[in-house]
């Protein structure tokens, strides 16, 4: 059952609503602009950005668990802190994506429950244990390579809070794929315990980072219509090709091998070839049974329940209080219908 | 991303690798340990919540907290391996529990979110209260180093207090758990507050800051948000935990520097 | 159900003779806690000099580029709260 608040009329009508609403639509695609919260969109164009920036939301937030994993046992203090700012700036990028997710008109409790529920996913590239403090700097370069890879198109995609989040993110982004690859750098360079440490995390991490990039095209079925939409603006072998050309490379330049037999140049295509992926594998973990799935989902659940008195602490609070509070100008004002007790807006002293 | 760190040419084992860490030599320096021991201690607790808070926005205001509290680490490590040449790393991690110089409070394992609220709140105002003397220091390293991390603290203080009011004038479950831990946290708060033979040296040197003058300041604005979160004052407990000072830690510190030296032992001879 | 009142949008002002810029939005229960989360989360790069936070719900937006049918010409909402849409029960992948 669907409801639409204090609108009259339901979703079938809004289908069918005047043309020319529907061209300004097209409109705004047509011209490479940004379509806004407030501008008229086709139902599934919504919908189907709610689910792909919800995806990308819970993504960062069970991204923050393979490689928290190693916070504890970083073995020096400034890996420690890279690290912990990296953690710490996914989290916020998760944060970034469910505010854009909300502009749609969903909630963020509503997302929650759909990925502790299984309804929604996150990337399965997190499906996977990091088994050794190598697998950080891995990830690092791999995991996050793939990701700005897929995510700088997106800073063009179609819908404006989408877009302009994910111009934050990739600010921020690249700073942690450059210390990961430095990370390892460092291993390859070290003690023969170091450098076999390195050399296993990528032969771990190399196959489900080109996974990330989805199935090959002749089989995904979201392509066509979020291409039309300009949400998807390359598809997924066109950008896991331009990953491998990039990639390859840089595993040169740190001396460690790649576990492709297959990965050769190839001088007339002008990009590098590379040997088939285990899509069944792919599947499998999609469908739930990698190595990680349930830990991560038993984790991230278990988080948001142990914290309910937490955050139902704070509701009580500002109920409390909403009436006795007030703003800097000493104008105290109760809003009965908004439920704020001050007016709202704060200013910071400089 | 600064190449100064760790650069190609520069990766390679640490001089005297595999030698354990040696005893600071200057009071100053034993003073500074002291103070980044608390810091790396108290950091580490906060990292362990990553990824178990309980809203995302918590997630990044404790990485936050202890981002700031490492950095405050790394610097005051700095500081007190000068004169033996021992640098932050090897004052980290080839130390055991029994050379380590935090008070007790930073190192007990997390309880609930309360726990760990009203401990920030215990402990950043006292950083606060240490800090704002420590600008005046003597050294002019500890003046400068105190008066960029007083901002800090001041946001760790800040945050703590808005929390530990939330929690106390909540739900009666959030007050039930803030006014446990406060309960519990409290004896632990005298160690702060300690003058041994080492304060007394460097008070007259003017380097070190005066706990008795830090606990009044401490009481008053502790008292206050308590008072706030309509949580009491706990009374003034005749046991006093103590000894961190001099190494006699609690039995949690040797298993949260176990896990924290672990990859680092293993490798005894490699650079990260 | 009344509208969501814990979602404030936040406005920066990088620095010394700019205006405040919109940048996104925080989730808080009082106005106290969301002005700390929007520096946490906006300015964790020292990006602002100056955080405002404002309920969404206290903004009036008009429009008049976007079309959609569902708002009122004159001075409405920024965006669609969750309450006036909602996930039908049942529905996969979304």
């Amino acid at each position: 059952m669907v409801t639409v608040g204090t609108v009259q009329a339901g979703s079938g009508a809004r289908q069918d609503a005047a043309p020319d609403l529907r061209e300004s639509f097209e409109a705004i695609l047509a011209a490479e602009e940004r379509v806004e919260p407030r501008d008229w969109m086709p139902d599934a164009y919504r919908t189907t950005l709610i689910r792909q920036i919800a995806q990308h939301a819970h993504s960062e937030i069970i991204g923050m668990q393979p490689e928290g994993n190693w916070l504890t046992r970083a073995p020096s203090l400034r890996r420690k802190a890279i690290l912990l700012a990296k953690v710490q700036d996914e989290a916020g990028h998760g944060l970034y994506l469910y505010a854009a997710a909300e502009t749609l008109g969903v909630s963020r409790e509503e997302l929650l429950d759909a990925l502790h529920a299984g309804k929604q996913r996150y990337s399965s590239i997190f499906n996977y244990p990091t088994l050794t403090w190598a697998d950080v700097g891995a990830i690092g370069w791999l995991v996050d390579g793939a990701a700005i890879v897929n995510q700088i198109p997106l800073t063009r995609c179609s819908y404006g809070p989408y877009a302009r989040a994910m111009v934050r993110i990739c600010k921020e982004e690249s700073f942690h794929q450059r210390q990961g690859y430095e990370s390892l750098y460092a291993l390859a360079h070290g003690t023969p315990e170091q450098r076999a440490m390195a050399q296993d995390a990528v032969d771990r991490w190399w196959w489900p980072s080109l996974m990330m990039f989805g199935p090959p095209d002749t089989a995904s079925s979201h392509t066509a219509r979020s291409t039309q939409w300009k949400i998807k603006r390359h598809s997924n072998d066109e950008l896991r090709q331009r990953f491998v050309d990039i990639t390859v490379p840089q595993a040169d330049v740190l001396g460690l091998t790649l576990p492709d037999p297959q990965l050769t140049w190839n001088p007339e295509s002008g990009h590098y070839d590379y040997g088939p992926i285990d899509w069944a594998e792919f599947e499998s973990v999609l469908a739930g049974n990698g190595p990680c799935n349930r830990q991560r989902i038993a984790q991230r659940t278990a988080a948001h329940k142990d914290g309910a008195w937490v955050r139902a602490a704070a509701a009580a609070y500002a109920v409390k209080h909403r009436d006795s509070a007030s703003s800097d100008n000493g104008d105290a004002r109760s809003d009965t219908e908004r439920g704020t007790g001050t007016d709202g807006t704060a200013e910071e002293a400089e | 991303m600064t190449h100064t760190e760790t650069t190609h040419a520069e990766v390679r084992a640490h001089p005297g690798a595999a030698q354990h860490a040696r005893p600071v030599e200057k009071p100053v320096e034993e003073y500074a340990l002291r103070l980044g021991d608390d810091a790396l201690v108290f950091s580490h607790r906060l990292t362990e919540w990553l990824t178990r808070a309980p809203d995302i926005e918590e997630e990044v205001a404790l990485a936050n907290i202890a981002l700031d509290l490492l950095g405050q680490a790394r610097f005051l490590f700095s500081a007190a391996g000068q004169s033996t040449a021992q640098d932050e790393d090897v004052l980290a991690f080839r130390r055991s529990d029994r050379e380590y110089r935090n008070a007790l409070l930073v190192e007990l394992p997390n309880g609930d979110f309360a726990h760990t609220i009203v401990r920030l709140l215990f402990f950043s105002a006292y950083q606060c209260a240490l800090y704002r003397a420590l600008e005046h220091s003597a050294d002019a390293g500890l003046a400068a180093f105190a008066g960029k991390a007083l901002n800090e603290v001041r946001y760790h203080r800040e945050y703590a207090a808005g929390w530990t009011v939330r929690l106390g004038d909540g739900t009666e479950e959030s007050h039930d758990r803030a006014a446990a831990a406060v309960e519990e946290l409290w004896p632990y708060t005298a160690e702060l507050f300690a003058e041994d033979e080492l304060v007394t040296a460097l008070l007259s040197e003017g380097v070190a800051a005066d706990p008795g003058a830090l606990q009044a300041e401490w009481s008053e604005q502790v008292g206050a948000v308590l008072a706030q979160a309509t949580l009491g004052v706990a009374p003034t407990a005749a046991w006093r935990p103590g000894g961190g000072r001099v190494g006699m830690h609690t039995e949690a510190l040797s298993y949260l520097l176990a896990e924290m030296q672990s990859v680092y032992r293993a490798h005894p001879d490699a650079a990260w | 159900m009344s509208e969501d009142s814990t979602l404030w949008e936040v406005f920066v002002r990088p620095r010394r003779g700019l205006s405040h810029q919109h940048v996104g939005a925080v989730h808080a229960e009082d106005a106290e806690t969301a002005l700390r989360r929007a520096r946490d989360l906006y300015t964790r790069r020292g990006e602002g000099v100056s955080i405002w936070v404002v309920p969404g719900g206290a903004i009036s937006a008009s429009s008049p580029e976007e079309k959609d049918p569902y708002f009122a010409p004159a001075a409405d909402k920024t965006y669609r709260h969750p309450t006036f849409y909602r996930l039908p029960e049942g529905v996969k992948n979304l």
